[in-house]
């Protein structure tokens, strides 16, 4: 039996998984690492289950993914929209481009406080975090995608009549869909790291905030229950999100 | 178009057209035509030939109202052109033009959408595929057929457009050899049938001499008219003109014709080397 490229690196991956869970097993059971550092697995699997039947999780997950979703529109709005204005103008791209791109190298973790102290320990100050350090992925990659639209496609348009509203959603929008759904990736993934960070730090609630909580009550079952539900969440939004930018590239 | 005059007579017209370029990474300007006058009859397949850099595309593109000219007019019918003319001119652009994002139907729906027609497109759309030869592929995407599959598509979605007047750009610089002639043919036979009035850009001489009714020859930039040369024979042609005498006396004449504009095409480009003016 031959299998496809496509199969065998999905084997690859479950592979790497499984490899990690049995290292992390033996390395517990065979007393190489403190219990502390390392919790046993099944006692961190029993936590989870836990978590999840008495409803903790869902009252926290629900914080968090209330933030991550309006730190994620609040990127993703202006974003486009301003990636799409910009990129009219050549003059504008050459004066915007690089200071979007220069704001994004720029670790925004360090202003955190600065989101604290102008917004509180609530959920605010994590959305607009969230929403700023996201829009910087979303507004690059927008603008380098209405920019990439082939010249002529748009003479095409124009020489058939088209209006301006027509232009944009019949020729740009679907040009550079592929370029904007590498944006709207790479900007969830931003927007969940900057979040549960920011929870991390100073919070009331949600997953970060139960993180860093059993962190600091030195319960690291509990954290390492956390933590994996934080990976299983950010593990399927990127699954869903590439799912899409697959399919919208296999067109063009 | 009504009046008779017109009708029997003048399909484009251009006047005193010059255009100037201005880089928006110098303050150097580019002339890339000056001074064009030319009258195109109604139902002439007319083919701009010329070196390249010689400003032939941007004289479509001013015909087709895609660019301002610095100076000059253009009337296209009995109207002064002064933006895209939609029921009047359409483009063929080289194959890629299809939107990749849509089916080969859904282009032409989207075509239709964009020239502001409201009626039924379906039939006209498969009739013209089927005009090409295509009508089997209406619901596949551009990038699951061939250049040469498009290319034919592209030419139906010209015909499709419906109007007296069709501006090619150099539509078949991307096939190859055979698939030009073939698609050459199958255009001539296309448009005996129709009686549209052809603008051609080509850096093919022996298409434009197969195509035409009238090669117009430019000379290297600033483009000019450097002559109009008549092609007596009637459309459709059969691939046997290209066998007789005359194409290849008409053919040689042209490359006579075109080769001092290619000489000082390429001597320009190495002067503009040589004074550190080409930006890669």
């Amino acid at each position: 039996m031959r299998l496809s490229e496509n199969a065998i690196s999905r084997i690859i991956q479950v592979t790497f998984v499984l490899a990690l869970l049995l290292a992390w097993i033996f390395a517990v059971k065979s007393g190489a690492v403190h219990l502390l550092l390392l919790p046993d697995p099944e006692r961190v699997w029993a936590s989870m289950q836990r978590l999840a039947s008495s409803g903790k999780l869902w009252s926290e997950a629900q914080v968090t993914m209330m933030e991550v979703g309006y730190a994620y529109l609040l990127a993703v709005v202006p974003g486009l929209a301003i990636g799409f204005l910009v990129s009219r103008s050549p003059r504008a791209v050459r004066f915007c481009e690089p200071i979007f791109s220069g704001i994004f190298t720029v670790p925004l973790t360090l202003f955190l406080p600065l989101f604290i102290f102008f917004f509180g320990i609530g959920p605010t100050a994590k959305i607009a975090f969230g929403g700023v350090y996201a829009f910087f992925p979303v507004v690059i990659t927008a603008i380098a995608a209405f920019v990439g639209v082939d010249r002529l496609h748009i003479a095409a348009g124009k020489s058939m009549g088209a209006t301006s509203w027509q232009m944009f959603r019949r020729v740009y929008l679907p040009s550079a869909l592929p370029g904007i759904l590498t944006g709207l990736r790479i900007g969830a993934i931003v927007c969940i790291a900057s979040v549960l960070g920011a929870e991390t730090v100073s919070a009331l609630k949600g997953l970060g905030r139960s993180i860093a909580y059993a962190s600091e009550l030195m319960d690291s079952v509990q954290m390492f229950a956390w933590l994996l539900y934080v990976v299983i969440m950010a593990v399927a939004v990127n699954l869903m999100l590439t799912a899409a930018e697959v399919r919208a590239h296999r067109r063009y | 178009m009504q009046d008779d005059t017109n009708k029997a007579g003048i399909s484009i017209s251009v006047r005193n057209v010059t255009q100037k370029f201005t880089a928006h990474n110098s303050s150097n300007e580019v002339v890339a035509l000056t001074d064009v006058s030319l009258d195109v009859r109604t139902g002439e397949f007319c083919c701009l030939l010329g070196p390249s850099g010689c400003g032939k595309s941007t004289l479509l593109n001013i015909i087709g109202g895609l660019n301002t000219p610095t100076a000059g007019t253009v009337t296209v019918g009995s109207t002064v052109v002064n933006g895209p003319q939609p029921k009047d001119v359409a483009f063929v652009f080289q194959e890629s033009t299809l939107f990749p994002w849509y089916t080969m139907l859904e282009n032409f729906k989207v075509s239709n959408e964009f020239q502001g027609s409201k009626g039924e497109w379906k039939d006209r759309a498969m009739s013209a595929l089927a005009s090409v030869g295509m009508e089997n592929f209406a619901n596949h995407y551009p990038n699951q057929l061939s250049v040469g599959m498009k290319q034919r598509i592209n030419l139906a979605r010209g015909i499709f457009l419906d109007t007296p007047i069709i501006l090619m750009d150099e539509p078949f610089a991307a096939l190859d050899e055979q698939t030009r002639m073939v698609l050459g043919e199958d255009l001539s036979i296309l448009l005996a049938r129709t009686g549209k009035t052809i603008m051609f850009v080509t850096h093919s001489l022996a298409e434009a001499v197969f195509l035409a009714d009238r090669i117009v020859v430019m000379t290297a930039r600033p483009g000019r008219i450097k002559s109009i040369i008549d092609v007596n024979e009637p459309h459709p042609r059969s691939p046997d003109f290209m066998l007789e005498s005359r194409f290849s006396d008409m053919r040689n004449d042209l490359f006579a014709l075109l080769r001092d504009e290619i000489r000082q095409t390429v001597a320009d480009m190495r002067m503009a080397r040589d004074a550190g003016q080409v930006h890669a």
